[in-house]
């Protein structure tokens, strides 16, 4: 039966993608989605411990946890729109008006 | 391999598929696509690691909220016509180098140390039980056991975790504010 | 209930201040942009308010750490310090935005709401002993920011920095829950004393040292220390310059509330293994900071790698962790630096800009001679940031240096007098401006008597506390966590 390990292991697989997501795209909406999918392996890794322990404040911090990346996303979705209006782009190598 | 571990594998392999189709797809409709996979692969495994009260909200909010919200959001921005710029920008080498490296060195370790921690046959059933009883005490009562995961998640959200569940409720008023005054077309109208 | 519902009158500022954020937002859809002045002042009073307020839940703690809402929260002294330096840095933001804001088409109503909504952010951050608690604090101060420095929404600038700030701020969040986590499974609490009962009890394990890198990260990230620095000049360039002074000061001062707080309360235990990334980063922040700060001829950019080498001053007090310098020397730096900076961003506020950002060393040019108080209470504030007597960067930086002495980091003070020696040269770029060089043509110059006045207090408490130390240093000392 998989175990505590393998979902530690999902979950910093998962986290792994998100991180190399964040770093290696321009685009502002996969940059996105990538930051979503950290916080997906964050919740993953609090369900696993939460069994383990048998203590359900990991899921109750994986609630919080889904409220703040809807919050964010719906900001950060704001400012991409935002962005797009003055830039004709969403990507983050055309936000570059500040050198140095 | 029992059905239940095929399960496991089956929504974890689709997990991690989605996960990389997000960060690899040139298109964002398809990354988008891609994310909604691997979260109801994630709310999947929610409901198999005794977490069914998540995997509820995770469909609900992910699925419900955020996805329409990127897909939107694709949708005003058009970005098919900038689809052919390379989707990957020259820090890639590197940044998959430092992705690769930090998995080899940190996940190893996790990883032994997890399987230490849970031995080989899983959660002890009596710590998972705990996940989905409560018990409920009122002054003046005989305490009464509550079955069920959300409601043991509703018990220690409304009680232990009042005051960060109040903290959010003003964190969700400011992301409306936020988004209306981000995302307004324009400012004419306020004076 | 596992606490009592009178546990509510210990958080009354907190609700007090979101209760005057919403009713000024109602209250600025009917009053529109004529009425912003009013909102602003009604800002500052609801401001002024809470940090009155402030004195009940000390009254009821009875000058103890006294746990609320079963253990969320503390009120304690330590809390309160910082809740009075944001609340000051709140207070100076919005004088500072007043023309500001008023020159500007932009709605005020939103803009002042989400400068206290942040603000209530900061004081839950301060007083956390729980890491839900600190973790949702930390999203409602941060998410109130993202919308504030996009809040200039036509400017390329600010939505540019908005999105930067944006991306970095939300995936440190994602590397300090990843770390919350692991710490999460490490001990099986979020509860700050709960885990460092634990940490103490328990074997080191990989999943603690893990956990608590990623934790440090993600905190190095607000704090804005290298390796994680790179949004700030872009953010305090791009951002209006009111919201700049806010971000340089508000956020690290809570953000420095919660590291001190996360560290010393929760991962005491464990000091062997975060002190060497404290350790490492401080020595690169404070280089990459002040040489950064020597080729910027816009100065927000160089006040923004200014305060990046002052986060690096300022982590040397996390190392004197068990020292009797440790904790209040930070107290004692971070007073000193919300003064300075507020002071320093105002008279940039006061500068007439060419265009919206476009401040350069040279506008500074003759300011002297077209406004002598102007000039001086600007080199007060660069002495102090540049930590020379009699100011109060220089009491802060002196106890900030002799606790990594004391705790045996003899080669990190000495790396810090030689980057403060450094950062003479940019700071002193400036006064030359001012005092040396014929400005050309008009000075421009907002005349405002509320940021003139906001200045002023911030120079009188810069010299202040440089001359008189002891009563800071006293007070300071009984703010320390228990």
């Amino acid at each position: 039966m998989p175990g505590l390990a393998h979902w530690v292991g999902l979950s910093f697989v998962l986290f792994t993608i998100g991180v190399v997501g964040v770093l290696a795209r321009r685009n502002l909406l996969t940059v996105l989605m990538s930051i979503e999918l950290i916080l997906n392996a964050v919740n993953i890794n609090l369900v696993a411990f939460s069994r383990q322990i048998g203590d359900v404040g990991g899921h109750v911090l994986a609630v919080f946890v889904i409220t703040v990346a809807a919050g964010e996303a719906a900001i950060g979705l704001a400012i991409v729109l935002a962005l797009y209006r003055l830039k004709g782009s969403v990507n983050i190598e055309d936000a570059s008006e500040m050198k140095g | 391999m029992t059905a239940a571990a095929l399960a496991f594998w089956v929504l974890a392999v689709l997990a991690v598929a989605g996960a990389i189709g997000v960060v690899t797809m040139r298109q964002p409709v398809h990354s988008a696509l891609c994310l909604l996979a691997s979260f109801m692969a994630v709310a999947g495994l929610f409901v198999w690691g005794r977490a069914e009260f998540l995997a509820a909200v995770q469909i609900l909010v992910y699925a419900g909220g955020v996805m329409v919200l990127f897909l939107f959001t694709i949708m005003l921005v058009n970005v098919r016509r900038q689809a052919r710029e390379a989707a990957l920008n020259r820090l890639t080498g590197s940044a998959v180098l430092v992705g690769v490296l930090l998995f080899a060195l940190v996940g190893g370790l996790l990883v032994a140390e997890a399987r230490r921690m849970g031995g080989p046959e899983g959660a002890p059933a009596a710590s998972a039980a705990r996940l989905s009883t409560t018990v409920v005490e009122a002054a003046g009562k005989a305490p009464v056991e509550v079955k069920g995961n959300s409601q043991a998640v509703a018990w220690s959200l409304y009680r232990d975790y009042l005051l960060p569940f109040e903290i959010a409720s003003v964190f969700l008023l400011v992301a409306m504010i936020g988004a209306v005054v981000l995302g307004k077309r324009t400012m004419e109208k306020f004076d | 209930m596992p606490f009592p519902l009178s546990d509510t009158l210990l958080i009354l500022p907190e609700l007090f201040l979101t209760t005057a954020g919403l009713v000024l937002l109602l209250r600025a859809t009917a009053v529109g942009k004529a009425g912003e002045r009013s909102i602003a002042l009604l800002s500052v009073a609801s401001l002024v308010v809470t940090g009155l307020l402030l004195w009940v839940p000390a009254a009821l703690a009875g000058g103890a750490a006294r746990p609320a809402f079963g253990g969320m929260i503390a009120v304690d002294r330590y809390s309160a310090f910082f809740k009075v330096l944001v609340l000051v840095a709140a207070a100076v933001t919005i004088l500072f935005s007043l023309r500001f804001l008023g020159t500007s088409p932009y709605p005020s109503g939103e803009y002042y709401g989400l400068i206290l909504f942040s603000t209530v952010g900061m004081l839950f951050m301060a007083a956390g002993t729980h890491l839900a608690s600190i973790y949702v604090a930390l999203e409602l101060m941060a998410l109130s920011q993202y919308v504030l420095a996009g809040y200039f929404k036509q400017e390329t600038k600010s939505i540019e920095a908005a999105a930067k700030y944006f991306i970095l701020g939300a995936f440190s969040s994602g590397i300090l829950l990843y770390g919350l986590s692991l710490v999460y499974g490490a001990t099986g609490t979020l509860d700050l004393a709960a885990v460092s009962q634990a940490l103490a009890q328990g074997p080191r394990t990989p999943l603690m040292v893990v956990g608590v890198v990623l934790v440090a990260c993600g905190l190095f990230f607000k704090i804005a220390s290298a390796p994680f620095h790179v949004w700030a000049p872009d953010v305090y360039e791009g951002a209006p310059t009111p919201i700049s002074a806010f971000f340089a000061v508000g956020p690290k001062l809570a953000a420095y509330a919660i590291l001190a707080r996360i560290f010393f309360e929760g991962f005491g235990p464990s000091a062997g293994d975060w002190s060497r990334v404290v350790a490492a980063s401080a020595a690169l922040t404070m280089v990459v900071g002040n040489v950064g700060a020597l080729m910027q001829s816009n100065v927000k950019r160089m006040l923004g790698y200014s305060s990046i080498g002052h986060a690096g001053y300022a982590l040397l007090g996390l190392l004197g962790y068990g020292t009797e310098y440790g904790l209040w020397s930070i107290l004692i730096y971070l007073t000193a630096y919300a003064l300075m900076n507020l002071g320093a961003f105002g008279l940039v506020v006061l500068l007439e800009a060419k265009g919206y950002a476009g401040e350069s060393v040279d506008d500074f040019n003759g300011l002297a001679k077209k406004n002598p108080w102007a000039a001086a209470a600007m080199v007060v504030f660069l002495l102090s940031l540049a930590g020379i007597p009699p100011t109060a960067g220089f009491v802060g930086k002196y106890f900030l240096f002799s606790a990594a002495m004391k705790a045996g980091w003899v080669w990190l003070a000495i790396l810090a007098v030689l980057m403060s020696v450094v950062s003479l040269f940019y700071y002193f770029r400036i006064a030359r401006a001012m005092y040396l060089v014929e400005g050309e043509g008009e000075l421009k110059w907002r005349e405002e008597p509320a940021v003139t006045a906001a200045i002023a207090v911030c120079a009188a408490g810069t010299l202040l506390v440089g001359i008189l130390p002891q009563p800071l240093v006293a007070l300071a000392r009984t703010c320390l966590l228990p």
